[in-house]
């Protein structure tokens, strides 16, 4: 059958009208397919939810057991009959549950990515390539300019910077899901055995990831006297970026400010919003991996959504694969 | 290259200044010679490259990117060195970079290369140098570094690192050049002082302390002359041997703005003074306003039309060098009857003595002080009869007395978060006064001030702006101001003037919030036309000193 009647956008999300099915969708429906666990991908409401397991703890971590009316786990690689159609989960490399949906009916089909990674990230399943006539590509860093350094690089400046000023709290803004508890590995990768602080929002998610076996070493909340503003003198913090805002952060001792994610690779997005040490630690794909990624998947077409897609298309064209953009709206990539 | 160009990326996003000190200062002490000294250069703004021009670097990125996806990342990111710093890919099984290739290796290559062979290295380099590193070359060679990092604040990362006096770096400053490395030998404390060839070297100058009531008391007003102190910048001025210099007061060279005033400066000697703008008191025309200095400084070169319509001279405070002889432990009076006959056979275009004020009492002083005879005085400068010339400021031999600011209630429109320390506070404020539009009464923007307050007022201030936000622009908060709810503070400033670039149409000079006026409601607060008085009163200020001279 044609794609395009496979999987079509609505407002209400891709649409599989032969499965009665939106993935990702950003109202509330029947019968929804998700992705991971990210607010703008994951939503409360619907009334069926099918997803990976992990993906469904960290919904109902933060909706609460109301989030939907049922629920479903897939196995990673297992295939599930939905009407007429088969749907499969894939890893996706994005956050811990992450997976991409593959779609098929008839011999066609089409993988769903959601928000994916090439790179090695100690907290959650690497991306897996998935043949497919229809590759649905995210382009959050759809454009040349986006080549992410290596992450030890990174964390290594903020090593150095903790050696260089003793005298300062680090306070690392980092999305809750995901980015956080990647930033807490890294750390501990790189040989760093200090108590990590954490802002009260991280403190569910960072108990997640420790009970399905993702070892974040010592982790306290960062809710001590505000007498003892000293204990958090060369101390690492992390929080959610919005957190570094609000009077919160007051109760540190001359902070630094850093902030992880794919966008501070742009100077001037850093200084704009007062970070002193950008480190630069993304969970998508930069431009090379999207680019490569398509190649190796070579897929028939590539539909782009939420990001730059028109640089995307761009470069699909010039590559001779043939490739549209999809205008969904309602994801968010500022929290990156 | 790696850790200079880190070394940039953190000094433009740190806000703190002993935090810059830090990190410049490590960076010195690991860098190896002559890296160091290139860096130091580059940051200094000493360092001389063949520069290339931006259209090669955007043939060089179009030899390798479609010029599509080279537009939608141009646009995106808006800066062509970063731009093309980050789309930059080597090309297709080019060999990678296996080590880091160092900014002394990178100088030396574009040093060596001549016009014809700048493309083909400037493709080369990019090839070899990763991210932040080909972004600090980019920099680097199409001139566009800005890292807002001053000279001196260079030279205090400089005496850190050596654990040695600021003044001993700015005196030798102007006698090196890149790659610095007699000077990091001694720092480093593996040679003795630079010995210097160069004469017109810079002196560190003597700076007054601020007086407060108590000190008067204490201090008996025969020991003292008072002098104006004059509202434009601080220069030493050297021609030693041949070779004349104009520094400003932290030792920055300004000598390339000046050429009318080296020119005309044919005695020998070193002088301390003020740089102003306008006509010398010999040539009976007015000294012009700091606004109309403005227009000379922070430029490298100048053009004949400035130079007619913005002619600067130096009224003389001190003399450091008569002739070669070194006279600074003189004393004051000594000196200054030195300088006195020195200005008397100069160029009474370019040159003049700054007067004395007369005076019996602090009280009789005071009076002047309040009512001084130019628009251009901004206060008093006390120095000792018997005060020799010395380094820096010490409390004691010199003191400043300031004239009075000029005040105005505004209402608050505008808020903004500070950085470092200030980052989680509303501390930037645009504040407005009420004028006419359109019939109606509103408030126009006159400026923006983030500092004067206390701690603990930032804390009222920030409560109030996070509790009375009407919009927000990005990370620009409105507050609201309303003629019966709003918040009104006294803004003290030191001069005013009309601008064309403020909707206003006034600027204000060095602008701070004196006093939060929680006791008034914005209906009360001043007017644009009260601000226009300020700059009318100046004007007329003006006119009578040139009706001064000239009788």
């Amino acid at each position: 059958m044609k794609p395009e009647t496979l999987l079509y956008p609505t407002p209400k999300g891709l649409y599989c009208e032969k499965g009665g099915f939106y993935i990702d969708p950003v109202q509330p429906v029947e019968k929804a397919l998700i992705t991971h666990g990210h607010a703008d991908h994951a939503r409360a409401g619907h009334t069926h939810v099918l997803a990976t397991r992990e993906t469904l703890d960290i919904m109902r971590i933060r909706y609460g057991d109301a989030f939907c009316v049922s629920s479903q786990a897939v196995v990673l690689g297992a295939r599930t009959g939905i009407g007429d159609v088969t749907a499969s989960f894939h890893p996706a490399g994005h956050v811990l549950g992450s997976a991409q949906i593959a779609v098929e009916a008839d011999g066609t089909r089409i993988v769903v990515s959601g928000d994916y990674k090439r790179r090695r990230d100690p907290t959650c399943a690497a991306f897996e390539p998935v043949p497919c006539d229809v590759f649905i590509t995210e382009a959050t860093f759809g454009l040349p300019v986006f080549h992410h350094p290596d992450d030890r690089g990174e964390v290594a400046k903020l090593l150095t910077s903790l050696r260089q000023f003793p005298e300062r709290a680090h306070l690392i803004g980092a999305y809750a899901l995901g980015k956080a508890q990647r930033i807490i590995a890294l750390l501990r990768e790189a040989g760093y055995d200090q108590p990590i602080f954490i802002h009260g929002a991280l403190a569910r998610l960072c108990d997640y990831y420790e009970e399905r076996g993702i070892g974040l070493g010592d982790i306290r909340p960062a809710t001590q006297d505000v007498q003892d503003r000293q204990s958090f003198a060369g101390a690492v913090v992390i929080g959610p970026p919005a957190a570094f805002a609000d009077k919160w952060a007051r109760r540190f001792p001359d902070p630094v400010a850093i902030f992880a994610s794919g966008w501070m690779l742009v100077r001037q997005r850093a200084k704009q919003r007062g970070v002193e040490l950008p480190m630069i630690i993304s969970d998508h794909c930069d431009w090379t991996e999207l680019t490569e990624t398509i190649r190796e998947i070579n897929p028939a077409q590539v539909w782009v959504t939420h990001g730059r897609e028109e640089a995307l298309v761009r470069w699909c064209e010039l590559e001779g694969i043939a490739a549209r953009p999809l205008h969904l709206v309602g994801y968010d990539d500022e929290g990156e | 290259m790696r850790a200079f160009a880190e070394l940039l990326d953190r000094l433009v996003l740190t806000p703190q200044r002993n935090a810059k000190i830090k990190l410049m200062a490590d960076y010195f002490r690991n860098a190896p010679d002559p890296d160091r000294g290139y860096a130091l250069a580059a940051i200094a703004g000493t360092l001389t490259l063949k520069t290339v021009k931006p259209h090669v670097l955007r043939q060089l990125v179009l030899e390798r990117l479609d010029e599509v996806l080279f537009r939608y990342s141009y646009d995106y990111i808006g800066d062509l060195a970063e731009t093309i710093s980050l789309v930059w890919e080597r090309q297709a099984g080019g060999e990678t970079a296996q080590q880091d290739l160092s900014l002394g290796a990178v100088m030396h290559q574009l040093e060596m290369a001549g016009r014809a062979n700048v493309h083909g290295l400037v493709r080369n380099l990019l090839d070899q140098l990763e991210g932040s590193s080909r972004f600090a070359f980019l920099k680097l060679i199409t001139g566009g570094l800005r890292i807002g990092v001053s000279a001196r604040l260079v030279k205090q990362a400089l005496a850190d690192m050596g654990n040695v006096d600021i003044t001993e770096i700015e005196t030798l400053w102007h006698g090196l050049s890149p790659p610095y490395t007699a000077l990091f030998r001694w720092l480093d404390g593996k040679s003795d002082k630079p010995e210097l060839d160069m004469p017109a070297v810079f002196h560190a100058v003597m700076l007054a302390t601020p007086v407060a009531d108590s000190d008067l008391a204490t201090l008996d007003p025969k020991a003292f002359v008072a002098e104006w102190k004059w509202d434009g910048i601080r220069v030493q001025l050297a021609n030693l041997a041949g070779t004349r210099r104009l520094y400003s007061r932290s030792g920055d060279d300004i000598s390339g703005a000046f050429p009318d005033i080296l020119e005309a400066a044919d005695f020998e000697g070193i002088i301390d003074g003020e740089l102003l703008v306008g006509g010398t008191m010999r040539t009976n025309r007015a000294t012009r306003t700091f606004s109309d200095l403005q227009q000379r400084l922070n430029r490298k070169t100048v053009t004949r039309k400035m130079l007619e319509e913005y002619p600067a001279f130096i009224r003389g405070y001190d003399l450091l060098f008569s002739g070669r002889r070194d006279i600074r432990q003189e004393s004051f009076l000594t000196r200054r009857a030195e300088l006195s006959a020195l200005i008397d056979k100069a160029a009474p275009s370019h040159f003049d003595l700054s007067p004395l004020v007369p005076f019996s009492s602090w009280e009789e002083l005071d009076r002047l002080r309040a009512d001084p005879p130019d628009p251009v005085v901004e206060g008093i400068m006390l120095k000792r009869l018997d005060s020799p010339y010395t380094a820096g400021r010490s409390k004691g031999p010199w003191f400043k007395w300031k004239r009075e600011p000029y005040n105005v209630d505004a209402v608050l429109m505008y808020a903004q978060r500070g950085h470092g320390k200030r980052s989680s506070y509303y501390s930037d404020f645009t504040f407005g006064v009420w004028t006419q539009s359109d019939g109606r009464d509103g408030l126009v923007p006159v400026g923006k001030a983030y500092f004067g307050f206390t701690d603990a007022e930032m804390e009222v201030l920030d409560r109030y702006v996070r509790n009375n936000t009407v919009e927000r622009f990005g990370p620009v908060r409105a507050i609201r101001a309303e003629p019966d709810h709003g918040f009104v503070v006294e803004v003290a400033f030191e001069g005013i003037n009309f601008s064309t670039r403020h909707k206003s149409g006034v600027a204000m000079r060095f602008p701070r919030i004196s006093r939060l006026r929680t006791d008034k409601l914005p209906r009360d607060a001043d007017r644009l036309e009260t601000l226009l008085a300020m700059i009318g009163q100046q004007g007329a200020d003006m006119e009578e000193i040139g009706n001064q001279f000239n009788r």
